[in-house]
């Protein structure tokens, strides 16, 4: 651990893995990667430190292009792995990467669980609202009505909001940003890394294959900047092009309002570190076409890690009954001795 | 003596005592009745007394089945004796009844001539009813004719003997019966009651008027039995004679598997990281593993079965020795995370507690009928490691072994238990812990020409390296992958190599085991072979058999993948090779497979253990 301080400083290229890069071009993924490259050295964690755990679907693919330690495993169960990763030795700097088919659908269970357990995890969860990898069926996030090659008279399932999941969940930390938006996008991995306990982080993510066109109303810079609201802690609710709409309560309703209407004053004003999650629990349902989709720290609140807990728990037992001795532990209880 | 049976002389004068070398005792009652106590506290005092003890217990699946009932019966089967012991025995000479059901559901079991102990107040028209007696048996002349009927109003002289502690209410008072029960059976046969004294004042330390009233209820049912002479006479088991010397203590198959797991990683000096999802008949040994943090062990309760098992991936990968536990059902779901832990070729042991199936099948019984789910149960070509401890003492040595052989061959392994001696319990002598070899872990550090699938030539297994060792970065997965350099690979020259390396690295492991030993005749006619917790009950029927004078040999298999590198050997020298198993003939389709021999098989899938003469009959039908 000394010795870091000698090592020159790290790069983007240090976090590069020799391995080719099989994204379909002009998939999302690219642009996630290269801002994780870029993000990484600046944290300060040792390179080694450092394991990104995934399941299985286009996104999982990614630990094998970053030069850090890295387990590609099976579907759906990458919280389930990150949690064994983290338990056996909280120094490291555990990433999840899934999808919406991994973490909501097949590990629905594990992604609910690793939330409310509050495991020191960074979980990445690339929406694109579609399966890529088995070419093309609908996904637990894909809208009403979505026509795919396994629903050809549209999707009757109501899609999940990841977002409000991970809220009621009991997640600590909840952000939402997106694969082009690359500033923004630096910004809320630095903000996940920085938090300690499950950091969930939405990235809405574009298939260019399957499908293209899920994220133009945020995409589109026609009409992007009316879609979405930019989350400023102790900043109102502002957004619109000319930053012209806000968001307030009627009654027990968000409503948009016109700032040449309405009083800034009247705007809720963001914050993240509410302890009650019924605020991060709204603007996690505030969606499109009426309202704007809601980018940025929806909730960030601190409360003690899985992991933190855990070994707490061996310190104390070890401070209250001694460090283990087998010979005790076997003769506890009854015995005899035979001469 | 009478005024102080906790110290009582082992018999006196005026009862004196007929020598028995072993005798069986089944209490059974209502499962709320505290039948598994009452057995447990008999069987610890016989153990400290000297005698070999076996127990076998037996309870329902459901918590609180109707009271009154056939299925709502708990029964507790001690064997205790002067000589070695195998088995809690095939049927009990003593049976206490604690009400009609346990009377009905065991009379059949109990041996003619046997003392049949039965609680009168319990004989109620609606209690007789719900066993399904129309009348009352007791009052039956002669039905009991061929047994030693002993009737005890154990309510009333539990109530009676406890009139005065005003501070419990009736029902708590009534809960003592059992107390009395176990006096009564303790004056039978000359036992002491301090050891249960000093259990329930450790028990209910914190209820002193709960301790008065079953120790007085314990010392009420003593001199009951000295007063009222109920019995023919007293019996009196001596000690055993000959054993190792040493200090001794009682142990469960599932307590074993804690020791030995806790042994192993102070062995290996690493943390133990334990992921483990509730299921019976398991789940002791995640409380078990819970309460010893101070070993540096870390209990991990996850969300199911799959998480589990991937919990203890994850930690392997990142340093732990990692265990899990299950039964069949959760096999089952944990099998693909399995396959990761095959391809991944990390260290870690999968306990599974084997019960009577499929599906839920029976939850609380015994069976052996997961042995192909374990060696088979997965996709591909997945060969895993399988050990199976063949008595509840052995699961400390083989829990010991497995996390060895996962940390030497860089492989998942399986430790295949069952229901029978995962709850059952035996004499365990305690051993030296410095006796116990080291676990060497090498993990390496190194960077120089690393490569993550590279192998060392003796064993093929590829190095452990744990994140945060520097510049020894590298990624894992599920995916086909080449050998040495560990990229992930489609090549179908790639994939053979592979898939054949994890195959001759867990067959490698065969030259690192025990070969199998026999214990009879070298050659000859008969060679009867088993596995895991039937030991008792073969070893018990073939040394009969071989005092009868017939010529049958015996072997024990622990290692089920690989098998022994003298088991081919060893078949070739018998004419006929007989395996029971409490299943459908699994161990006997393998040897038929690899070895292409003759089996003559005994299976019982019944939930129960086999029974000694089950056994001695199909040997003396094969011979004679």
């Amino acid at each position: 651990m000394s010795e870091v301080v000698e090592e020159k400083a790290l790069t983007r290229k240090d976090f590069v893995s020799d391995q080719e890069v099989r994204w379909c071009p002009g998939c999302g993924d690219y642009a996630i990667l290269a801002q994780m490259q870029k993000v990484l050295p600046d944290l300060g964690i040792p390179r080694e430190n450092i394991v990104f755990v995934s399941g299985i679907g286009c996104s999982s693919r990614f630990p094998y292009y970053m030069n850090t330690y890295g387990v590609h495993s099976i579907h759906g169960r990458a919280p389930a792995i990150a949690t064994g990763v983290k338990s056996a030795n909280p120094d490291l700097s555990v990433w999840v990467i899934t999808g919406d088919g991994d973490a909501l659908s097949i590990g629905g269970n594990h992604f609910l669980h690793s939330l409310r357990r509050n495991v020191d995890l960074k979980v990445l969860l690339f929406n694109n609202r579609i399966y890529g990898l088995t070419k093309g069926q609908y996904s637990p996030t894909s809208l009403e009505g979505h026509r795919t090659k396994s629903s050809p008279m549209g999707s009757i399932d109501y899609p999940l909001h990841p977002l409000s999941v991970a809220i009621s969940a009991e997640a600590t930390f909840v952000a939402r940003t997106q694969d082009n938006n690359i500033k923004h996008l630096s910004q809320i991995l630095q903000r996940a890394a920085a938090h300690k306990g499950t950091a969930f982080v939405e990235i809405y993510q574009n298939c260019v294959v399957f499908n293209p066109t899920a994220w133009d109303h945020t995409t589109d810079s026609d009409v992007r900047d009316d879609n979405i609201l930019y989350l400023e802690d102790g900043k109102p609710l502002l957004f619109g092009k000319d930053r012209d709409k806000g968001i307030r309560m009627n009654g027990l309703q968000p409503e948009v309002v016109n700032l040449s209407e309405v009083d800034e004053q009247e705007l809720i004003v963001h914050n993240e570190s509410e302890d009650n999650p019924h605020y991060a629990y709204m603007l996690s349902r505030m969606e499109d076409p009426n309202m704007p989709l809601p980018f940025g720290v929806l909730r960030s609140v601190s409360r003690p890690t899985y992991d933190e807990l855990l070994l707490d728990q061996v310190e104390q037992a070890v401070e209250q009954k001694g460090s283990g001795d087998l010979e005790q532990l076997f003769k506890s209880g009854d015995t005899w001795t035979v001469e | 003596m009478a005024e102080n049976p906790a110290v009582s002389e082992a018999f006196d004068h005026e009862h004196p005592a007929d020598e028995r070398r072993s005798v069986v005792i089944l209490f059974s009652g209502d499962s709320g009745d505290g039948m598994q106590l009452t057995g447990d506290q008999f069987t610890n005092t016989s153990a400290v007394l000297g005698n070999d003890v076996s127990t076998f217990p037996d309870f329902p699946a459901e918590i609180r089945a109707p009271a009154g009932t056939i299925p709502g019966l708990s029964g507790f089967q001690v064997n205790f004796s002067a000589d070695e012991l195998y088995t809690a025995g095939d049927s009990p000479q003593v049976l206490v009844a604690m009400n009609p059901a346990a009377l009905k559901a065991n009379l059949g079991e109990l041996d003619s001539g046997g003392i049949l102990i039965v609680n009168t107040d319990a004989f109620t028209r609606n209690n007789l009813r719900k066993a399904g007696y129309d009348a009352n048996p007791l009052e039956e002349e002669n039905a009991f004719g061929e047994y030693e009927l002993v009737k005890v109003p154990l309510t009333t002289l539990t109530r009676n003997a406890l009139e005065d502690i005003d501070s419990l209410s009736t029902q708590a008072r009534d809960k003592c019966k059992n107390a009395f029960a176990l006096g009564l059976v303790y004056w039978m046969f000359s036992r002491p009651l301090e050891n249960t004294v000093r259990f329930y004042q450790t028990k209910f330390a914190k209820m002193p008027d709960v301790v008065e009233a079953n120790t007085r209820a314990l010392k009420a049912g003593y001199n009951y039995g000295d007063t009222i002479e109920a019995f023919s006479g007293r019996v009196r088991v001596p000690s055993r004679a000959v054993v190792e010397p040493g200090v001794y203590r009682r142990i469960t198959g599932n307590e074993a598997v804690v020791y030995g797991l806790v042994t192993a990683a102070q062995k290996a000096q690493l943390p133990l990281f334990y992921g483990s999802y509730p299921i019976t008949p398991a789940s002791p040994i995640l409380e078990g593993l819970a309460g010893l943090k101070n070993f540096d062990v870390r209990t991990f309760q996850a969300e199911d079965e799959i998480a589990a098992m991937c919990s203890i991936i994850g930690a392997s990968f990142a340093g732990s020795l990692s265990a899990t536990a299950s039964s069949g059902p959760g096999i089952a779901l944990k099998s693909e995370a399995i396959n990761l832990a095959v391809v991944m070729e990390l260290p870690m042991v999968i306990i599974n507690v084997q019960r009577g199936g499929p599906s839920t099948g029976l939850p609380t019984k015994t069976e052996q009928a997961d042995l192909l789910e374990v060696l088979f149960g997965r996709n591909g070509e997945s060969p895993i490691p399988v050990v199976a401890p063949a008595t509840p003492g052995e699961c400390f040595f083989y829990a010991v072994e497995a996390c060895r052989i996962a940390i030497r061959h860089m492989t998942p392994v399986f430790l295949l238990t069952d229901g029978y001696i995962a709850n059952s319990s035996e004499p365990w002598k305690i051993p030296d812990v410095d006796q116990i070899e080291e676990i060497k872990v090498g993990k390496r550090t190194d960077p120089e020409g690393y490569q993550p699938y590279m192998r060392e030539a003796e064993t093929l297994a590829r190095p452990w390296v744990v994140p945060g060792t520097p510049g020894l970065e590298h990624r894992v997965g599920g995916l086909g992958k080449q050998d040495v350099t560990g990229n992930v690979s489609y090549d179908p020259e790639d994939h053979e190599h592979i898939v054949k390396t994890r195959a001759a690295k867990v067959a490698q492991i065969a030259n690192f085991i025990s070969p199998l030993q026999i214990d009879g005749p070298e050659e000859g006619d008969l060679l009867v072979l088993g596995w895991g917790g039937t030991y008792g009950a073969i070893r018990e029927a073939v040394t009969r058999c071989q005092a009868k004078g017939y010529s049958v040999a015996r072997g024990h298999l622990r290692s089920l993948n690989p098998f022994p590198s003298n088991l081919a050997d060893v078949l070739k020298r018998y004419r006929r090779v007989l395996v029971p198993e409490l299943n459908m003939g699994q161990l006997a389709f393998l040897l038929q497979a690899h070895y292409v021999v003759e089996v003559e098989k005994l299976n019982k899938v019944q939930g129960r253990p086999f029974q000694i003469r089950e056994i001695m009959e199909k040997i003396e039908a094969l011979l004679d």
